[in-house]
């Protein structure tokens, strides 16, 4: 592929990177918003655009252990899939990661059942925040196509040997055409080395993989895993820096859009930080100095990126888009109070969850959840959460 | 094994907690497990060596004369050398009674 701009549908851009980025193994299962990524992998190798096994299977927990499998003998490996096939996945999403095997996944989020819908939010997402993956938002269709190989960058980093979940909204994202900035393969070539895992399986050094554990030793295995993640934040830095230099395109852990002389900031992840951007534009427009803060790693997270963004402000109004049941409200409101938590001049945090299965959350309704939190926020209601727009009698 | 898994720190592990140490298992002894012993009468025992092949811990070993016998390290008295021997010279015995 040469170096162009195209309008091309999201999905079909991920496709496209996938197969740039010449994965060996491909193995998913179809499900909605996410079919349109695997739909065209699967045309890609079957017209010989790309040379990879695209192992069809039964169902989501197969398609992840055939690429805990193929990754294990050192096989780039890829798969997709949203919500209740994420779910399903969930047993072997764990032990991707307590392997270290660097798969890539595209997250296309969607909420989990029930009651059953196919629509946009964050309930799956956050179902396997705790499973020790990297996780990383995409904002656009060109921070889609850029991540798939940011992500096998940063995965197949020796220091790193982590699996990626490059999470994006799915059907704003997925089902958009937009146009995107495609990179010529002699680029990608030179971003993304061919993978050379140093503990592939080979019967010339044999190794057991997913043993049994006693308890005198699970806990130094979990502690390992903990550390892996943390220990991934500079190889995620060192990948964006170096797509930078490569492409011009800078991406931070945690952007910021007119927050410097901000008095307080909406904090998002995801699609939603362009709509809030709009917002943001018409209250400054109105006199309100408001900026934006976006969370795009989400695991490791970047607790000091996150604080030197909010630094100086009085209150954060966060948009969630899951609910914690039984909990504080919204995780990413969880993260951020805990980020905040004994820092002096501390910022006061209003929690808001919006657009729960796709429901619309406009220009006009962001401004009315940056208005709101303001004023919930200056009377000190800062506790539990606010889910937008909810019917109530 | 190069050190006890009760003293592996966690920089110590392999990455994944992978196992590239060949036979490691035998360090983990089963026998604690047990409730139920296996007891031969060796006398009866026509040496074919069907416990051998079903023991599902390769817990069975030969005896110098031939006949077969468990090894109460690891055997767990799941009792299926009893079940399988076609002469039924494996009595199941519970471990308080020996």
């Amino acid at each position: 592929m040469a170096k162009e701009r195209k309008g091309i549908e999201v999905s079909l851009a991920i496709s496209e990177a996938v197969c740039q980025a010449d994965v060996d193994v491909i193995s998913a299962y179809p499900i909605t918003p996410q079919t349109h990524i695997v739909e065209h992998l699967s045309e890609l190798v079957a017209d010989g655009h790309l040379d990879a096994e695209f192992v069809p299977v039964e169902s989501e927990h197969s398609a992840m252990s055939v690429c805990v499998g193929s990754s294990a003998v050192g096989a780039r490996s890829f798969t997709s899939t949203s919500s209740q096939g994420l779910a399903l996945m969930a047993e072997i999403f764990y032990i991707t990661s307590s392997l270290r095997l660097p798969v890539v996944m595209a997250l296309a989020n969607r909420s989990l059942s029930g009651p059953l819908s196919i629509w946009n939010d964050h309930t799956d997402t956050m179902m396997v925040r705790d499973a020790g993956w990297i996780h990383v938002f995409v904002e656009n269709g060109q921070e889609a196509y850029d991540h798939i190989f940011w992500a096998f960058r940063v995965a197949e980093d020796k220091k790193v040997m982590l699996p990626v979940a490059v999470n994006l909204d799915g059907f704003i994202m997925t089902h958009m055409i937009e146009p995107i900035d495609f990179e010529d393969n002699e680029l990608i070539k030179k971003y993304l080395p061919p993978h050379n895992m140093i503990h592939a399986l080979h019967p010339d050094n044999p190794s057991s993989m997913g043993c049994f554990a006693m308890p005198e030793i699970y806990t130094e295995t979990q502690f390992a895993r903990d550390q892996a993640l943390l220990n991934s934040y500079p190889a995620c830095l060192k990948a964006w820096d170096e797509w930078a230099a490569l492409t011009g395109r800078k991406y931070l852990p945690v952007e910021t859009y007119r927050s410097e002389d901000a008095e307080y900031c909406i904090v998002t992840m995801g699609s939603f930080g362009e709509t809030a951007m709009n917002a943001i534009d018409e209250l400054r427009a109105e006199g309100e100095k408001v900026g934006g803060i976006r969370i795009r790693l989400w695991r490791p997270f970047p607790f000091d990126e996150f604080f030197r963004a909010a630094a100086g402000k009085k209150h954060l109004i966060v948009l969630d888009r899951a609910i914690s049941f039984g909990g504080p409200g919204g995780p990413v409101a969880l993260e951020v109070r805990n980020a905040l938590y004994k820092k002096t001049k501390a910022p006061t945090v209003v929690d808001y969850v919006a657009g729960l299965a796709g429901r619309d959350v406009a220009v006009s309704d962001f401004k009315k959840i940056i208005l709101e939190g303001k004023a919930k926020a200056e009377k000190g209601k800062t506790k539990g959460y606010t889910l937008y727009g909810l019917r109530s009698s | 094994m190069a050190k006890p898994m009760e003293k592996i720190s966690w920089q110590e592990l392999e990455i994944g907690a992978a196992v590239s140490e060949v036979g490691n298992a035998m360090e983990y002894k089963t026998g604690t497990w047990r409730s139920l012993k296996p007891i031969v009468n060796a006398s009866q025992c026509i040496k074919c060596g069907i416990c051998w092949i079903f023991c599902p811990d390769t817990s069975i070993v030969r005896a110098a004369d031939g006949h077969f016998e468990a090894d109460l390290e690891y055997c767990k008295g799941c009792g299926i050398c009893a079940h399988e021997c076609p002469v039924g010279c494996i009595t199941m015995v519970s471990e308080e009674e020996v």
